[in-house]
C-alpha cells in the first residue's frame, strides 16, 4: 500500500513535472558524460595495456644505419635490458593500380624462426610467411581492406629499386601500429602507408642487410632506468650510425594513444561536474520555492505527527525521484554514445578494443555522483523546513526584505519605470542566484564554443600548411641524398613545371643535460616551394647564420633564441657541432630546426645535395609523371598534396561534426534548463504580484517582461562571461592535444562560431520563456483580490 | 418594496443590467448572481452589503472588468462592456478603475511611491504620486517598502495606488477586512476623503453592515439578488462610526 506521503510526492512531483524534467536531463546529459568518456577512457587505456602486453611490445627503439648481427649482445649486457631484438626495417613503394602515386610501405623483418619476440604481429587473416619463400608477405591489414586485398592476392613493391610481385599470405595488425602514421608523416592514410612483415632472409637480401641490422627493439626489465639505458644504448649505436634511441613517450603511434587519453581524462572530471553542478542548484532554486510554498503543509505534517526525518526523507525522495530519472536515462544515453565513441576510435586506433555493453563500476560512479550531488544542492533547501517548528511553520513566513542600494542613487536609474525597477531589485535581492544562473548559461555556451572551436582553425591551418607553406604538388623522398643537379633531371620530366628541393638531416639537439632527437632542414635562401609561417600566419625567414628552430622543441631543451646548442650529426662524420638559436618559430606541424641550405651543408661538410624535391606540376600529367618518378631507383617515397589534405578533412570532419552536434544538444539543455527553472519558481514568487498588475491594466506583455526580464538579465549577463570562458576552455583543451610535438592546433575562434553560440543559446532562453509565458495567461485575477499570499 | 430612487436625475456613470453569473463547479451549476441590476452614479459612495456567498464580489468582479457575466448588460457611460473581449477589458481597467484590495496587493519590491508610480506611469492623466500619498497623509512615509509599513499604511497606499490615475470608478474589495477596528476607520475615512475630494465614484463592499452607515446608498444583495437598494438618510462620517 502507497503512504499517504508518498502519493503527495508523486502528485507534487507530478505537477512540477516540467521542471522536474529539465533538471533529469541536465542529470541524464551529466551521467551519460561521465560514462562516455570514463567508458572510452578505460575502454582505450585497458585495451592498449592487454595489446601491448600480449604482443610483447617493446620500451625502446632504435634506428641505426647498420650493425653486425652480434652488436646485439653489447645491447643485452646494458643493466635494465630484459631483451633485444634486432630487426632490418626498410622503406619501399608500394605502385599499386588505383593509386596516384604510389603507396609507401615499411617491411619490417621477421625472425628466421618462431615468432617476434618483441612487437610481435597479430594475424587476422591467413598466416605467417614461411621461413625461405622470399616473396611471402604479411601486409598491414587497415590497407589491405582499403584495396580490396586479401590473402593470395599479389602486391607490387619496389624493394631497393627492384620491383618485386609480393604474395600477400596473411592480413596483420601490431601495436607498433595502433596508429599508423608513416615516417615523416602528418596523419594515418590506411590507403597509402602499409607496414609489411617478410622474413628476415628476404628482407636483407633485398637490401643486402644479411648478417645485419638497422632497427632494434628493447624490452626492459622491471624498474630499470630508462633515460640511463638510452644513453648507453646511444653510446653503443654511435658508431653505426645509430639515429638516437628513444622510448614509449616518443613513439609515435603510443604517443597519439597517449594524448587522446589525456584529453579524455581531463574532460572526464570537468564536463559531468559542470552538468550535475547546474543541476545541482537548479534543484535548490526549484526545491527552496516549493518548501517555501509548502510551509504550511510541512507544519501540518509535524503537528500530526511525523518527525523531521520524516519530513527529510520525504523531500530526499523526491529529489530522488528525479535524480534516478534523470541517471536511468544518463546511463543508457552514455552507454550508446559510449558505444559510439568506440565505434569511432576502431576507425582510427588499429587495436583488439576491450567492449562491454556498460561498464558497471562506472555507471554506479555517475549515478552516486549525481545524488551526492543533488543532496548538496538541496541540503539547504530543507533544512530550514525541517528545522523550523510547526507553530511557525503555519504563520506566512516573514516578508520578504526588500531594500535600495547605493547603486540606485544613478540619477539614470532614478528615471526609469516601475516595472524595470521590480526587475532590478528582485535581482539586487538575490545576487548569489543571479550569479549562479548567469554561470550555468556561461557553462553552457562556453560549451558550444568547445565542440565547435575545432573547426574554426581546421581551415586556416590546412590553408597555412598546404597552401602557403607547403606550396608544391609533389615531394619525392629520396632514399639518400643525391646532388642538386638531379633536381635539373626532374625539372625536365613531363608535366614538372617547377622544382625546388632541401636537404634534411637527422640531429640530436642538445643543451646542457637536455636533448632531442630531430631533424634540421636546410633551405634554399630562395625557395618558392616551401616557405615558413608561424600559426599566426605570419612569414617567418631562415636566418643568414644559424638555426631557426620550433618554438616547442626550443622549450623541450629548455633554450632560448641567443643560446649555443650542441648539434649531434647521425650522418656524415657524427660529429658535433655548436650552433646559435638565431630565432624560434611557432609552427604548426612537427619540431624541427631550420637553416640556410648552404650553411647546413658546411655543417655536413658535404658539397650541395638534396634528399627531397618538391614538385609543382601539370595536372593533366600527373599520371604520366608519377610512372617516371616510380621508376626512379634512389626515390623512397612520393607524397601528393592534394591526397594529404583530402585525407586530413576527411578524418578530422567525421569526428567534428558528431562532436559539435552532441556538445550543442548538452548546451542547449543546460540552457533550457536553467531559464525554464528560473522564470517557473520566479512566476511562482511572483503570480500574485503578476495578477495584480494585470488586475491594476497591466497587459500581459508587461507582465511578461516584468517576469522574464530576470531571466533576460540572467542571460545577457551569462553571454559574455560564456564568450570568456569558452575562449579559456578551448585554450586549455588545446594545451591538452594528442600530440604537442606532432601537431599544435593554433588558438582560433571565428566569430562565427562565436554567434552561433550565443545564438542557440538565444533560441534555447527564448523557447523556455515562451513556455513560461504562457502560464501568465492563467493567471487567477480574481483569486488574487482574496488571498493573502 | 423600495422607496422610488431619487438618484434617477443623477448619471449612472456605470451600470448592471439583469446581470447573470453562473459558474460550473463540477457536476453543480452555482448561479451566483441571478438577474441583478445595479447602477452606480457618478460621485456617490455605494456601499455593497451582503453575507458571504451573496454574490457581492462577483458583481464587483463584473462591474471591475475582470469577469464577464453569463447574460445581461454591464454599461460604462452607455458602452456594454459585457460583451468586450479580453483587451478591452483592460484597457477599460487600466484608464478608468482603481481597485483596492482586501490584503493590500502592494508589490513588495517597491517602495510606497513606487508602486503609485506604477500605475501613474501606464495614465494618460495621472495624479502625481507624492499628491496621491498626501491624499493618504503618508508623505512621510513613502521611501518605505511594504515589509516596513503596518497593515492599515499598506491599505492607504494601495488606495493612493488606486486613485493615483484619477479614476472614474473605485472599487473597494473589503478594504478593512485585514485590518483592526481602528486602523480600519482610518481607511474608511482616507476612501470617503477620496471620493468627496475627488469626487470618484466609489463602490465598498463588505460584509460589516455599520460600515453602510458611511455611503450615500447602500445596496444588499443576498443570495445573488438584489435585496434593497436604499438611500442612507443618515450618512456618518467615518470616524463615528461604531461596531
Amino acid at each position: 500500500m502507497v503512504k499517504v506521503l508518498d502519493r503527495k510526492l508523486l502528485r507534487d512531483l507530478t505537477r512540477l513535472k516540467g521542471q522536474a524534467l529539465t533538471i533529469a536531463l541536465v542529470v541524464a546529459v551529466g551521467v551519460a558524460n561521465y560514462i562516455t568518456l570514463r567508458s572510452a577512457w578505460r575502454a582505450l587505456g585497458d585495451s592498449r595495456a592487454a595489446y601491448y602486453e600480449d604482443y610483447r611490445f617493446a620500451d625502446v627503439f632504435a634506428r641505426l644505419k647498420r650493425a653486425p648481427d652480434s652488436v646485439v649482445n653489447l645491447l643485452h649486457d646494458v643493466p635494465g635490458v630484459a631483451s633485444a631484438y634486432p630487426r632490418v626495417v626498410e622503406e619501399v613503394l608500394l605502385p599499386i593500380e588505383g593509386l596516384l602515386t604510389p603507396g609507401h610501405g615499411q617491411i619490417i623483418s621477421l625472425p628466421l624462426h618462431g615468432r617476434p619476440p618483441l612487437n610481435d604481429v597479430q594475424v587476422r587473416a591467413g598466416r605467417f610467411p614461411e621461413p625461405g619463400r622470399g616473396n611471402e608477405v604479411l601486409v598491414y591489414e587497415p590497407f589491405a581492406i582499403a584495396h580490396g586485398l586479401t590473402p593470395g592476392s599479389i602486391i607490387p613493391a619496389i624493394l631497393n629499386g627492384k620491383l618485386h610481385e609480393l604474395i600477400i599470405v596473411g592480413l596483420a595488425i601490431s601495436p607498433e601500429f595502433v596508429f599508423a602514421i608513416e615516417p615523416g608523416g602528418m596523419t594515418s592514410d590506411d590507403e597509402r602507408f602499409a607496414p609489411m612483415w617478410m622474413s628476415k632472409s628476404a628482407v636483407a637480401a633485398a637490401f643486402q642487410m644479411e648478417g645485419a641490422f638497422n632497427d632494434v627493439v628493447i624490452r626492459l626489465e622491471p624498474g630499470a632506468d630508462e633515460r640511463a639505458v638510452l644513453i648507453a644504448i646511444d653510446r653503443i649505436l654511435q658508431r653505426f650510425g645509430g639515429l638516437g634511441a628513444y622510448g614509449r613517450d616518443i613513439q609515435v603511434s603510443n604517443a597519439i594513444l597517449d594524448g587522446e587519453l589525456a584529453q579524455i581524462e581531463a574532460m572526464v572530471i570537468v564536463l559531468p561536474s559542470v552538468f550535475l553542478a547546474v543541476a545541482a542548484f537548479l534543484l535548490n532554486v526549484v526545491f527552496s520555492r516549493l518548501v517555501a510554498l509548502q510551509r504550511a503543509q510541512i507544519a501540518v505534517i509535524k503537528a500530526v505527527g511525523y518527525g523531521n526525518s520524516a519530513v527529510a526523507l520525504h523531500y530526499l525522495k523526491m529529489v530522488s525521484v528525479i535524480v534516478l530519472i534523470g541517471s536511468l536515462l544518463g546511463v543508457g544515453l552514455g552507454a550508446w554514445l559510449a558505444d559510439g565513441m568506440l565505434d569511432l576510435y576502431t576507425r582510427f586506433f588499429r587495436l583488439p578494443m576491450t567492449r562491454t555493453r556498460l561498464d558497471l563500476p562506472i555507471a554506479i560512479n555517475a549515478v552516486v555522483a549525481s545524488f551526492v550531488a543533488a543532496v548538496l544542492g538541496i541540503g539547504f533547501a530543507i533544512r530550514s523546513a525541517v528545522t523550523l517548528p510547526p507553530a511557525e511553520a503555519m504563520r506566512p513566513p516573514s516578508p520578504a526584505r526588500y531594500r535600495s542600494s547605493a547603486v540606485e542613487r544613478f540619477p539614470i536609474l532614478r528615471k526609469v519605470r516601475q516595472t524595470t525597477m521590480m526587475v532590478f531589485r528582485e535581482i539586487w535581492r538575490r545576487p548569489l542566484r543571479t550569479v549562479l544562473s548567469s554561470t550555468g548559461i556561461a557553462f553552457a555556451l562556453a560549451i558550444i564554443i568547445l565542440g565547435r572551436f575545432g573547426k574554426d582553425a581546421h581551415g586556416p591551418i590546412l590553408d597555412l600548411q598546404f597552401g602557403r607553406q607547403q606550396r608544391e604538388d609533389i615531394s619525392v623522398i629520396f632514399g639518400h641524398e643525391v646532388e642538386d643537379r638531379s633536381l635539373g633531371y626532374l625539372a625536365h620530366l613531363p608535366g614538372v613545371d617547377q622544382v625546388d628541393g632541401y636537404r634534411s638531416t637527422p640531429v640530436r639537439f642538445r643543451s646542457g643535460p637536455r636533448w632531442r632527437d630531430s631533424i634540421l632542414i636546410g633551405l634554399p635562401p630562395d625557395s618558392h616551394l616551401r616557405r615558413l609561417f608561424n600559426r599566426q600566419f605570419r612569414p617567418a625567414r631562415i636566418p643568414h647564420s644559424g638555426i631557426l628552430m620550433t618554438d616547442v622543441l626550443a622549450d623541450i631543451l629548455g633554450a632560448e633564441p641567443g643560446d649555443l646548442i650542441e648539434v649531434e650529426l647521425k650522418e656524415g662524420d657524427r660529429g658535433t657541432r655548436q650552433i646559435r638559436i638565431a630565432g624560434t618559430i611557432d609552427e604548426a606541424f612537427g619540431i624541427q630546426g631550420y637553416m640556410q641550405k648552404s650553411t647546413l651543408h658546411e655543417l655536413l661538410r658535404e658539397k650541395p645535395t638534396v634528399n627531397t624535391a618538391l614538385l609543382r606540376v601539370d595536372p593533366a600529367r600527373e599520371v604520366e609523371l608519377h610512372q617516371r618518378l616510380t621508376d626512379i631507383p634512389t626515390v623512397q617515397s612520393i607524397h601528393r598534396k592534394r591526397t594529404l589534405l583530402e585525407r586530413f578533412e576527411e578524418q578530422t570532419s567525421q569526428t567534428m561534426y558528431v562532436i559539435t552536434l552532441i556538445l550543442t544538444l548538452f548546451a542547449t539543455a543546460i540552457a533550457v534548463a536553467v531559464v525554464y527553472n528560473n522564470a517557473r519558481v520566479s512566476l511562482s514568487v511572483r503570480s500574485r504580484d503578476l495578477a495584480t498588475l494585470r488586475v491594476l491594466g497591466f497587459t500581459r506583455a508587461e507582465i511578461s517582461a516584468i517576469l522574464l526580464g530576470e531571466q533576460a538579465v540572467q542571460v545577457f549577463l551569462g553571454i559574455p562571461f560564456g564568450l570568456l570562458l569558452g575562449t579559456w576552455a578551448a585554450k586549455a583543451l588545446l594545451e591538452l592535444q594528442a600530440d604537442p610535438e606532432q601537431f599544435r592546433m593554433p588558438m582560433l575562434i571565428s566569430s562565427r562560431t562565436y554567434a552561433f553560440a550565443v545564438v542557440v543559446i538565444l533560441a534555447a532562453a527564448v523557447l523556455s520563456a515562451l513556455l513560461v509565458r504562457r502560464r501568465l495567461d492563467t493567471l487567477d485575477l480574481i483569486g488574487v483580490l482574496k488571498t493573502r499570499e | 418594496m423600495s422607496e422610488p430612487n431619487p438618484n434617477s436625475e443623477r448619471s449612472a456613470i456605470l451600470s448592471a443590467h439583469d446581470v447573470t453569473k453562473t459558474y460550473r463547479m463540477g457536476d453543480v451549476d452555482v448561479h451566483a448572481l441571478r438577474g441583478v441590476t445595479v447602477p452606480l452614479y457618478e460621485g456617490e459612495l455605494m456601499v455593497l452589503l451582503g453575507p458571504s456567498g451573496s454574490g457581492k464580489s462577483t458583481l464587483l468582479n463584473i462591474l471591475g472588468a475582470l469577469d464577464v457575466p453569463t447574460s445581461g448588460e454591464v454599461l460604462y457611460r452607455g458602452s456594454d462592456i459585457a460583451t468586450a473581449g479580453e483587451r478591452e477589458l483592460t484597457r477599460f481597467r487600466r484608464e478608468h478603475v482603481g481597485f483596492v484590495f482586501q490584503f493590500y496587493n502592494l508589490v513588495p519590491s517597491l517602495t510606497a511611491r513606487e508602486n503609485v508610480a506604477l500605475v501613474t506611469e501606464i495614465s494618460s492623466e495621472p495624479l502625481d504620486p507624492r499628491d496621491a500619498l498626501e491624499l493618504v497623509g503618508l508623505t512621510h512615509r513613502m521611501d518605505h517598502f511594504p515589509a516596513q509599513l503596518s497593515g492599515g499604511e499598506q491599505q492607504r497606499v494601495a488606495i493612493a495606488r488606486a486613485v493615483a490615475k484619477q479614476p472614474s470608478i473605485l472599487l473597494c474589495d473589503e478594504p478593512t477586512g485585514a485590518l483592526d477596528f481602528k486602523t480600519g476607520i482610518r481607511v474608511l475615512e482616507v476612501i470617503d476623503e477620496v471620493n468627496r475630494s475627488l469626487g470618484t465614484t466609489t463602490a465598498v463592499i463588505t460584509h460589516h453592515a455599520p460600515i453602510a452607515s458611511i455611503a450615500d446608498r447602500v445596496v444588499t444583495l443576498s443570495d445573488g439578488m438584489v435585496s434593497s437598494d436604499e438611500r442612507n438618510p443618515k450618512k456618518v462620517s467615518p470616524a463615528n462610526l461604531t461596531w
